[in-house]
């Protein structure tokens, strides 16, 4: 069997179409709240470029294609451990009251409110 | 034509890492599987990286013999640009978060830019569509790198004014024009016709470096406060770019993230604009400084400064109360300040809800975040169409460093810049409270009518001091009831 990859013109477009769509679709579904770490995270899905740097630095045969191939490299893998960093750590923020309300958890000071808030009432 | 092992392993994790990102996407569609998102994203991203120096067993013939360097190159352009975005990644303040995320995105275009100079200069296309995607990829990556390297600038405060020029369009369109035409020029270059008097590689430096200033060019005269729209559009062009160049590579890994990205922040980039009530192309070419110069007829009714502790004493003795939170609070770092106010009201028995502006903060969602990090659970957090019609029926409406995103005159006065555009009603509620540092006008340059609202009180002042006084005010009213 032949596992070898051949992009054809129609082939591509047909890739593409369906990328669009699924990333349209996937991206339509997500609510407002989370579009910040959304934003960074598809910013980070993008630093796969990092890949095609590498790949493009171990086929250059000049100092020139070498120096320009070093940065594809450098900047794709910024894009890359960066997104991923900024984006972790903003969604390691989200709690709710519930998972607030753990008393073993870093946030229990709002868990004590909570519970005094049920007395209150 | 035999494929060997290496290439068999890459096309498989290349293959498990295009599931694995849009898993992990799908999974950011709801903050409790959000974090598990990411993590399966990540975890694709690294096999990809990994299994890519597989590539090194089938590297071209002229390149063999600087294998080993390149792949030291590779292993050390990897630690230097993967550790210092990680380490700058884990210590960023939220409040910078924009500004960062712009600085990525710029990486990401750069890294598909110098992938088709690469392509370019080793002469490596193999027919016209190959050739032309390389050059489009290219433009695209190359705009997308100089003009986030602008908007980081704009946001960080180093750019602080627009700068715009007499016949601005006609000379970005001149720009864009000669840079498709050297382009072309490349391209026929590239598929073996003789320029001649002008080699290949100046060609390829000329065509770069007008890309590069076209970016500038183009994201100079946005406004600070557009800039978001523009950050989520280079977003979208970086996935495009990165799409493009996955097409010349025959990577459709690169193909299928690449693009969808690029159809994600387009759908984001709509998103935004809609929020703002104006379209994209509104953002990009008209200066919104200039359109803000309206008159505005009088305004009745005074402004009514009143203390901060009677303000937060009136809130603990209201059954519910809405928080209308701005990019002023954050500036304040007033976050944390807030959330122990609110827990001191909830504690008492207020209901407290946190309304939230399409637009509040310096990009979607950042306000969002802001209250996350201070520890705001996000079942209290509310967007802007499932919120509004709460306020007719709320007690208090605390607004706190917003200012445009409450301003009635967006419903009715048809002259104003921001007519149109959707939101918060504030003002329905019985009463309305705004923290503001002094008499000043909001982003959008115009004067709020609601401030005169006879059921509108202002409480001047910086976010974290006057909530402080709040807090304290009520604590004192526990500790009288104490004693």
């Amino acid at each position: 069997m032949d596992f070898q990859i051949h992009i054809t013109g129609f082939m591509a477009v047909y890739i593409f179409m369906l990328a669009a769509f699924a990333g349209w679709v996937i991206i339509g579904h997500v609510p407002a709240i989370l579009h910040t770490p959304l934003m960074s995270g598809s910013n980070f899905v993008h630093g796969i470029v990092v890949v095609g740097g590498i790949f493009a630095l171990l086929n250059a045969s000049t100092a020139l294609e070498q120096t320009i191939g070093f940065f594809a490299v450098l900047l794709g893998a910024g894009n890359a451990a960066g997104g991923y960093a900024v984006t972790h750590r903003m969604l390691a923020m989200f709690q709710t009251s519930e998972t607030t309300a753990k008393p073993k958890h870093r946030h229990a000071e709002s868990g004590h409110a909570t519970a005094n808030a049920a007395k209150a009432r | 034509m035999i494929i060997t092992a290496s290439q068999l392993i890459i096309g498989i994790v290349d293959l498990a890492a295009a599931f694995l990102f849009m898993y992990g996407l799908k999974r950011m569609s709801s903050p409790v599987t959000a974090p598990s998102g990411i993590f399966v994203a990540g975890i694709g991203m690294l096999a990809a990286v990994v299994a890519s120096f597989l590539y090194a067993f089938d590297v071209e013939a002229a390149a063999k013999p600087h294998l080993l360097t390149n792949v030291g190159l590779a292993a050390f352009a990897l630690a230097i640009g993967g550790g210092i975005a990680w380490w700058v990644g884990k210590k960023v303040a939220m409040t910078a978060m924009p500004q960062m995320v712009a600085i990525y995105n710029g990486m990401g275009g750069g890294a598909a830019g110098a992938i088709a100079a690469v392509e370019l200069f080793g002469n490596r296309a193999t027919g016209a569509t190959q050739a032309v995607v390389t050059l489009v990829g290219a433009l695209i990556g190359a705009v997308s790198l100089s003009g986030s390297l602008i908007a980081w600038a704009k946001l960080q405060g180093v750019l602080k004014k627009p700068l715009r020029m007499k016949g601005q369009q006609i000379l970005n369109g001149l720009v864009l024009l000669a840079t498709l035409i050297v382009g072309g020029t490349v391209i026929f270059a590239a598929l073996g016709g003789d320029v001649g008097f002008i080699s290949t590689p100046q060609l390829i430096y000329l065509f770069f470096g007008l890309a590069l200033i076209l970016g500038i060019l183009v994201t100079l005269p946005i406004g600070g406060a557009d800039m978001p729209v523009v950050i989520s559009i280079y977003n979208a062009f970086t996935g495009l770019a990165v799409g493009l160049e996955g097409f010349v590579l025959e990577n459709p890994a690169l193909m299928i993230a690449g693009m969808v990205v690029g159809a994600a922040g387009l759908l984001l980039t709509l998103l935004m604009a809609k929020a703002m009530n104006r379209s994209v192309s509104n953002v990009l070419f008209t200066n919104f400084g200039d359109v803000a110069k309206h008159k505005q007829g009088a305004i009745k009714g005074s402004l009514k400064p009143v203390e901060a502790g009677d303000a937060g004493i009136f809130m603990r003795y209201a059954a519910s109360v809405i928080i209308v939170p701005g990019y002023g609070l954050a500036a304040a770092q007033g976050q944390q300040k807030l959330y122990e106010f609110v827990k001191l009201l909830i504690s008492d028995g207020v209901s407290v809800k946190f309304a939230i502006h399409p637009v509040a903060g310096r990009m979607p969602g950042q306000m969002d975040v802001l209250l996350a990090e201070a520890g705001v659970p996000y079942d209290l957090i509310f967007q802007l169409d499932d919120i509004n019609d709460d306020f007719k029926t709320t007690d208090v409406a605390l607004v706190i460093g917003a200012n445009d995103v409450v301003n009635p005159e967006a419903r009715t006065d048809k002259t104003s810049p921001i007519y149109g555009m959707p939101i918060l009603n504030a003002d329905m509620a019985k009463k309305v409270y705004v923290v503001k540092r002094g008499e000043g006008k909001g982003y959008a340059g115009i004067v709020n009518p609601l401030f005169y609202e006879d059921n509108c009180d202002m409480v001047y002042g910086d976010a974290a001091a006057v909530l402080t006084a709040m807090i304290e005010a009520v604590r004192g009213l526990g500790a009288q009831a104490a004693a």
